[in-house]
């Protein structure tokens, strides 16, 4: 199987954000930039699906600095990597599905898999616009897979229940967490990864018609307080769940 | 044109909550543009399956947004519906406005760590609501039906979760485990809380997931599900960043921790500092009381 | 601890880092928030070490990760070797005690002295976690002094018989192998220090845990018996010969030892860093108190200033240019600012800093050992002191 993954390099998950000078955009000062938790999912999975002969390509919308994140993908046992380079990551999902969708259009790949959303700007979208694009079937946060021949069923938590879904190959696939357990990059792929070629070319982006305005935090909730300890505590708790707060 | 198409889901021929929040911002953004609100349902889900539909409704119908709700379905139908329609899309959004006949958007994002303000600037604009965050419309609506062709991929079936188990996305209380429970065999005591509430659902901590102890659905936190309930109670739960950006839009936290300094006090409104094995399930028995009495 | 651990970087000491040391050091320690740390607690209480963890870390490729590709090892330089041990005792030292015995006192003798058929034979096992090993060089009455030795190796007909006891023996009863050190000439001989590699199923070949540890508590430490342990000619480490041979073992595993004692410092540190800015007492949290701000200071300097020291002796070692007294002085140092990092964070914790959920105090307990084994801190004092005058103190 050829299968491409499209990465993402995100701030970790544990990164306090600071609203940079532009204000629009985080303060990358001490930030630790990591591959996005979904996209390590898609990742695994593509690596258990590669066959002998098969192919696992990373491609990125990103700057300069992704590619270190393509390398993470690389020291997991990926065998290339793309970076279609762009040094601001428009707000425009559909932009960006674009410039991916005319990089794999032509790559003859019988899956292409993406992480579900991206931890940093929570779009859940760039992947099922790039299967639009390509015209290819997508089933979007998958929890599991099957690949039986051409034909794939897939499955995706859904409220209160479980979809199951089919299509034929070539899909995009979006995985959720649940899908596999990731591998950690062993020492011998981060050293493997320094060899492996990462092609960089100009992101085709699309037409941006979405434009930041402004970046703020959430107002600070108000200081709470402890309403007491043990058990003791509970009968004034209730009390206070529903003659203050309303909510019970 | 400034009209507003609002995509409403359904479910056993009645309206989603969701479907009515949808119509109250539908109606804003038509207020706002000088348009009216024509309404579509969804009965079935398979997004691949509506989006011809509601493709072809919106260009008859020439709108200048569409609306429709960022639940899984949604999620799912917009980003088709953007490149069908070739346009842009304002995924998660939490509060809608227009600004010289421009939709902006404020959504958030980092899980919440922060918040973005978008202005969106084309003739059509797609708009999927955060469910929970507005207020609904009560008021009638002209609705029509979308009908469901055959797509590229099909619901083969749909499993139904575990007999009344709620979605922790969508509950309107929820009860959230973490390691402070200390092994899978005592998340019953969670589960008997949510229970006695009626309507809750249960969450848990990333730790907890990771070790196996619960399953992934039920993961609230920036690599789970960002909730906003009414009533999020937070047991043995420290208070990681990351969980803190998946449940801090909520609109009452409770935390029973065991450390009076963990984190997660810093954003409870209301904490009790104890052990959780001796206040859960008292604070069950107490719940239920209450709930006998209403 | 709420928040994850970001290591402590006081002088982006990151940037001196190659991108593959990078990746090295994040692996290893997201291996060690994911794996390690949920099972540390239990295993330091019930006093053994983690062996669930061995299946993973030989995945990772940890187990001689400096040694070269073709006998199934990472082929890493000596930083991001460093780095590995520093991501593992912030764990917990008992955990890189493991690891540094199978590469630095197991695998490197036989990468260094054994033979082509021996390195083949050995080395992948070893790497792959299929094998354990221990090393056996100290005695119940020849710690500091090991060249007084009294385990004998007889040859015979068809190979050789060895006898004696070895003490302090980490991983010794769980280790497949032991690298034995034993005199194969006469009592007082110290130049006839040979290694051997000896199955511990071998008849005669005997293991007991030494109980009642209040240190290293996460770590199998164990003496080993060995009563007329026959082995073939083939167990023999050809190239070894003299004291010089175990002391080249030791300075592989000692400049682990500077890397990850500072580890464990660092972890110390972060968890007390952390805790000051939650905890509140008198209407303010604790960091605000210039006490407590002295000791961060202090702690925070001490462990920047090791820092430094030991990427500088890693890129030494890579260009083949350290010497051994070199190692000695980072030992001796980090694992004394260790000491005292932990102790002093520990402090820091009040009351909640001796419970085993705060790490400082196994840390604390932990680094005692660390101070104590692989040449005390006394011994590399006694081992500078004399190559900066010329005359040694202890002979």
């Amino acid at each position: 199987m050829k299968i491409a993954v499209c990465i993402k390099r995100v701030p970790d998950t544990e990164t306090r954000v600071k609203v940079g000078g532009d204000g629009v955009s985080i303060d990358e000062a001490g930030v630790k930039f990591i591959l996005n938790p979904y996209d390590e999912f898609a990742v695994e999975e593509a690596l258990q699906r590669r066959e002998e002969g098969g192919e696992v390509v990373v491609v990125t919308v990103g700057p300069d600095a992704a590619a270190e994140t393509i390398r993470t993908a690389l020291a997991m046992g990926a065998d290339r990597g793309v970076l279609l380079k762009t040094d601001k990551i428009p707000a425009d999902a559909l932009a960006i599905a674009k410039a991916l969708a005319a990089e794999l259009k032509d790559g003859g790949y019988d899956l292409i898999l993406f992480g579900k959303i991206a931890v940093d700007d929570y779009n859940h979208s760039v992947g099922t616009m790039t299967a639009e694009l390509l015209g290819m079937p997508c089933v979007s946060a998958a929890v599991k897979l099957t690949v039986d021949g051409r034909r794939l069923t897939a499955e995706r938590e859904v409220e209160g229940g479980i979809e199951v879904m089919e299509c034929e190959v070539p899909a995009v696939i979006t995985c959720d967490k649940g899908l596999n357990n990731p591998r950690y990059p062993a020492l011998k792929g981060i050293m493997a990864a320094k060899k492996k070629p990462i092609e960089t070319k100009p992101a085709a982006l699309g037409a941006v018609r979405l434009t930041l305005k402004t970046l703020g935090l959430p107002p600070e909730r108000k200081e709470g307080r402890i309403v007491g300890e043990g058990v003791a505590a509970i009968p004034e708790l209730l009390r206070l769940l529903r003659q203050e707060a309303k909510v019970l | 044109m400034a009209n507003v198409l609002a995509v409403i889901e359904q479910k056993d021929g009645t309206v989603k909550k969701s479907g009515r929040e949808v119509i109250a911002v539908a109606k804003q953004i038509a207020g706002s543009l000088g348009g009216s609100v024509d309404a579509l349902t969804l009965d079935a889900s398979g997004a691949a399956a509506l989006a011809a539909s509601v493709t072809a409704h919106v260009k008859q119908g020439g709108y200048a947004a569409v609306v429709l709700a960022a639940s899984s379905t949604g999620k799912d139908l917009g980003p088709r519906l953007a490149v069908r329609l070739d346009a842009p899309l304002l995924m998660d959004v939490t509060a809608i406005g227009v600004d010289g006949g421009r939709i902006t958007a404020s959504r958030p994002v980092y899980a919440g760590k922060a918040i973005q303000q978008i202005v969106a600037d084309a003739p059509l604009t797609i708009v999927a609501i955060r469910p929970n965050t507005f207020t609904a419309d009560t008021g009638e609506v002209k609705t029509s039906a979308a009908s469901a062709a055959t797509g590229s991929s099909t619901v083969k079936e749909v499993k139904a979760g575990g007999q009344g188990v709620l979605d922790v996305g969508e509950a309107s209380i929820v009860v959230s485990g973490g390691r402070g429970m200390k092994g899978p065999e005592h998340f019953h005591l969670i589960e008997d809380l949510a229970k006695a509430f009626g309507n809750a659902a249960v969450g848990a901590s990333r730790a907890v997931v990771d070790a196996g102890w619960r399953p992934h659905g039920e993961q609230v936190g920036q690599t789970g599900k960002t909730v906003s309930p009414q009533l999020y109670i937070a047991v043995g739960i420290s208070g990681a960043i990351q969980h803190l950006a998946g449940m801090r839009t909520a609109k009452v936290i409770v935390a029973i921790n065991k450390d009076r300094d963990a984190p997660i006090f810093k954003v409870a409104d209301y904490g009790i500092v104890g052990d959780a094995f001796e206040i859960v399930p008292r604070l069950t028995e107490e719940v239920r009381k209450l709930r006998a009495e209403h | 601890m709420a928040a994850a651990y970001e290591g402590v970087d006081f002088y982006d000491i990151s940037a001196q880092l190659s991108e593959e040391e990078r990746a090295v050091r994040d692996t290893v320690r997201a291996w060690v928030d994911d794996k390690l740390v949920p099972v540390i607690n239990e295993a330091y209480i019930e006093g053994h070490f983690p062996k669930e963890l061995i299946a993973g870390m030989a995945e990772l490729g940890l187990f001689g990760a400096n040694l070269p590709e073709e006998y199934g090892c990472a082929g890493l330089n000596n930083v991001a070797y460093g780095l590995i041990m520093q991501e593992l005792e912030r764990g917990d030292s008992g955990v890189r005690s493991f690891a540094s015995v199978q590469g630095a006192l197991v695998m490197y003798p036989i990468y260094a002295f054994g033979s082509d058929e021996q390195k083949k034979k050995w080395l992948p096992k070893l790497a792959s976690g299929e094998l354990i090993g221990c090393f056996g060089l100290t005695e119940p009455d020849y710690g500091s002094n090991p060249s007084g030795m009294i385990t004998t190796a007889k040859e015979t007909a068809n190979g050789w018989v060895l006898n004696g006891a070895k003490m302090w023996i980490t991983n010794g009863s769980t280790a497949d192998i032991a690298i034995i050190w034993a005199k194969t000439g006469a009592i007082d001989d110290a130049k006839s220090i040979r290694g051997f590699i000896v199955p511990t199923k071998t008849k005669g070949f005997s293991s007991k845990d030494q109980k009642g540890k209040l240190s290293l508590r996460a770590s199998d430490t164990s003496e080993l018996v060995l009563q007329n342990v026959e082995v073939g000619k083939d167990a023999l480490l050809s190239k070894t010969g003299g004291i010089k041979s175990p002391l080249m073992c030791l300075t592989q595993a000692r400049y682990g030892i500077a890397w990850g004692a500072l580890g464990a410092a660092m972890g110390c540190y972060a968890e007390a860093l952390a805790y000051s800015k939650q905890r509140v007492m008198f209407k303010k949290p604790i960091g605000g108190y210039q006490l407590q701000q002295s000791r961060l200071a202090e702690m925070l300097t001490e462990i920047t200033k090791g820092q430094l020291l030991v990427l500088h002796l890693g890129r030494l070692k890579d260009a083949g240019t350290m010497r051994p007294q070199q190692v000695s002085l980072a030992k001796r140092n980090n694992v004394n600012v260790a000491c005292d990092v932990a102790r002093e964070a520990r402090r820091l914790l009040g009351a909640n800093g001796i419970l085993v959920e705060y790490s400082a105090m196994r840390h604390m307990a932990n680094l005692e050992s660390v101070y104590t084994y692989e040449g005390t801190h006394d011994m590399h004092t006694l081992i500078l002191g004399e190559d900066v005058t010329g005359i040694a103190a202890f002979e």
